[in-house]
């Protein structure tokens, strides 16, 4: 678990100032840290130790000099492996792009290299990002540092594990059903998805355009706010990255929040949701309304046709996105005589079996005679899912849900039924469809000592509101509840 | 049952994967309870609802999808690309022969 002295962006920053270690005696710290206990955790696949301390001697160099230091220097991080860093391999959790190694860094990596972060690595994460467990990774399970023996939830368990484990101090995940949320609350700390269009996809690796995001995990909520507004903001290289100001997240944090209507849907502590679970967010909503917010019970009408619009949408863009996958430009080729052959059979070697199930899946519903069936109808449903929110937010001004129905779960415990895995995802899905922003905080653990986590959620661009009540709650002991 | 043997492998075909016989059987089992359960969407009415394709639009504002200037800027990362392609002829991705003669 996260250690009470553990760093912060904060902390690491007046270190440097003070000369009291520098930049690479960090680095040094971390990847000593990371030598011991990846072997057991598996957290990272590959590390940038070269990069890493060339962007160290630049924080020294400039706190030698005496000069101001950038917001995120000698901040260690850690990146999912489906974000595109130059020079350093990126795998997608793939054996297709085993030994691939992007030629450019994405938007939000650009933006953090400025900003004078230390790239560690890069975590692992189910194979291009689509699982609830981390067991879909093609180089094998993550585990949980807060509850050994169980999953770390994902997709991104590697960088939910590193912070956990503190082999980062913070780390990069993507969230396209709820793959940084999840495994947050998996992992017991803060993590957050951004609005759609807050953060530049640029050099993310797709899964579903419509729905992919790139967030932070952090030991505390200031952390999340510090990094969340470094990448955030418009980029020329996304056209669905949004043109709207980005505010000082981490200014806004300690507004006290008394007087906030928080919505709490029913839909959401229905049948399904483990007792315990909800015990601990009962007591964090109790908390919320301590500091003076007021409860207001909501209803989200179309919630149970989230799962199945979400599996539809997402498989169909999946199946699109990854044919660009055929030996041809990058990654595994598997040689045949003919230039189709040579597709399958490269697709069947580099692809795990949950991809494929997906790429199936999506191409059927994408196929001539059932497109109106199964693809237009999920995109209605997710305009009438949006509309639910749209309806609430006109009467809350955030709403507090579960992030996850049940704690992490023991390793193996469900990969041989897909549909039991997809509904780990029902809480978190929604918000992914509705394009909005979401954090799941920490509120304590079960009699077993297993994370809960509970989850924040906003109007689109409400980010500042939502790390604000975040910090409130967390300010106030709710990480420990 | 939802989906069929054969149309396990149609699609499979036109994902360009190539099964094997195991393979299929297990995928046609999975993905006949995962498209039951997808069949829950049909208790909806949605004869009167707008389909969301992109969530950029659903922002409304304008300026929530800005557009750049149109002009060429230099691209120079021809070598970097080709150093990962597994099979080059510079400057081109070479591939087994397309056209049967």
């Amino acid at each position: 678990m996260t250690a009470q002295t553990a760093w912060t962006v904060a902390s690491v920053r007046d270190a440097l100032t003070s000369r009291k270690i520098s930049a690479r005696e960090l680095a040094d710290e971390y990847f000593s840290r990371i030598e011991k206990r990846n072997p057991e955790l598996n957290a990272y696949l590959s590390l940038s130790k070269e990069r890493a301390y060339e962007q160290a001697a630049k924080v020294d160099a400039l706190a030698a000099k005496g000069e101001a230091l950038p917001r995120l220097a000698g901040v260690p991080l850690a990146i999912k492996d489906v974000l595109s860093t130059r020079g350093t391999r990126t795998t997608c959790g793939s054996k297709i792009l085993e030994n691939y190694v992007p030629p450019y860094d994405g938007t939000a990596i650009v933006r953090l290299d400025a900003a004078g972060a230390i790239f560690l690595g890069k975590t692992n994460c189910d194979e291009f990002a689509m699982g609830s467990s981390n067991e879909n990774s093609a180089y094998g399970p993550v585990q949980n540092p807060a509850a050994p023996g169980r999953v770390p939830g994902g997709s991104s368990g590697g960088s939910a594990a590193a912070v956990a484990a503190d082999l980062a101090v913070v780390s990069l995940g993507t969230d396209t059903g709820g793959s940084i949320r999840q495994p947050g609350a998996c992992c017991g700390i803060p993590a957050m998805m951004p609005t759609y269009g807050r953060v530049s996809r640029y050099g993310l690796i797709a899964f579903a355009s419509s729905l992919d995001r790139i967030g932070p995990f952090g030991h505390t909520v200031r952390d999340v706010a510090e990094v969340l507004g470094l990448m955030a903001g418009p980029d020329a290289n996304d056209s669905t990255c949004a043109g709207v100001p980005v505010p000082d997240y981490a200014a806004g944090l300690d507004a006290p929040i008394a007087g906030l209507r928080i919505g709490v849907p029913e839909e959401y502590f229905a049948a399904g949701l483990d007792a315990e679970v909800r015990r601990k967010v009962e007591s964090g909503i109790a908390l919320l309304e301590k500091l003076g917010c007021k409860r207001v019970p909501i209803h989200l009408k179309h919630t149970e046709f989230a799962i199945a619009t979400y599996y539809i949408i997402a498989t169909a863009e999946a199946s699109s996105n990854l044919a660009r996958y055929d030996g041809v430009r990058y990654g595994l080729r598997s040689e045949a005589a003919t230039l189709i052959e040579m597709y399958r059979k490269t697709r069947q070697r580099g692809f795990g079996a949950e991809v494929k199930r997906r790429i199936m899946l999506g191409t059927y519903a994408l196929s001539s005679g059932y497109y109106d069936a199964y693809y237009l109808r999920a995109q209605k449903v997710r305009t009438l899912l949006a509309r639910d929110f749209a309806e609430a937010f006109e009467r809350v001004d955030a709403i507090i849900t579960p992030t996850s129905p049940t704690p992490p779960f023991k390793l193996g415990e469900r990969t041989a039924d897909p549909l039991q895995m997809y509904l780990a995802d029902i809480y978190t899905v929604t918000g992914s469809l509705a394009g909005l922003p979401g954090i799941s905080v920490p509120c304590g653990t079960t009699s077993e000592r297993l994370p809960v986590g509970m989850q924040i959620l906003g109007p689109h661009f409400s980010e500042g509101r939502v790390l604000q009540i975040a910090h409130n709650f967390e300010r106030a002991g709710g990480f420990e509840l | 049952m939802k989906i069929s043997r054969e149309e396990v492998l149609r699609v499979a075909e036109l994902a360009h994967l190539e099964l094997t016989e195991a393979e299929a059987e297990t995928y046609r089992g999975q993905l006949d309870s995962i498209l039951e359960y997808i069949e829950t969407l049909n208790r909806l009415d949605v004869s009167q609802v707008e389909p969301m394709a992109q969530m950029a639009y659903a922002h409304a504002a304008p300026a929530a999808t800005p557009l750049r200037d149109d002009v060429a800027r230099p691209c120079d990362v021809g070598e970097a690309i080709l150093a990962q392609a597994p099979k080059v002829e510079n400057p081109y991705f070479r591939v087994p022969k397309v056209i049967e003669r």
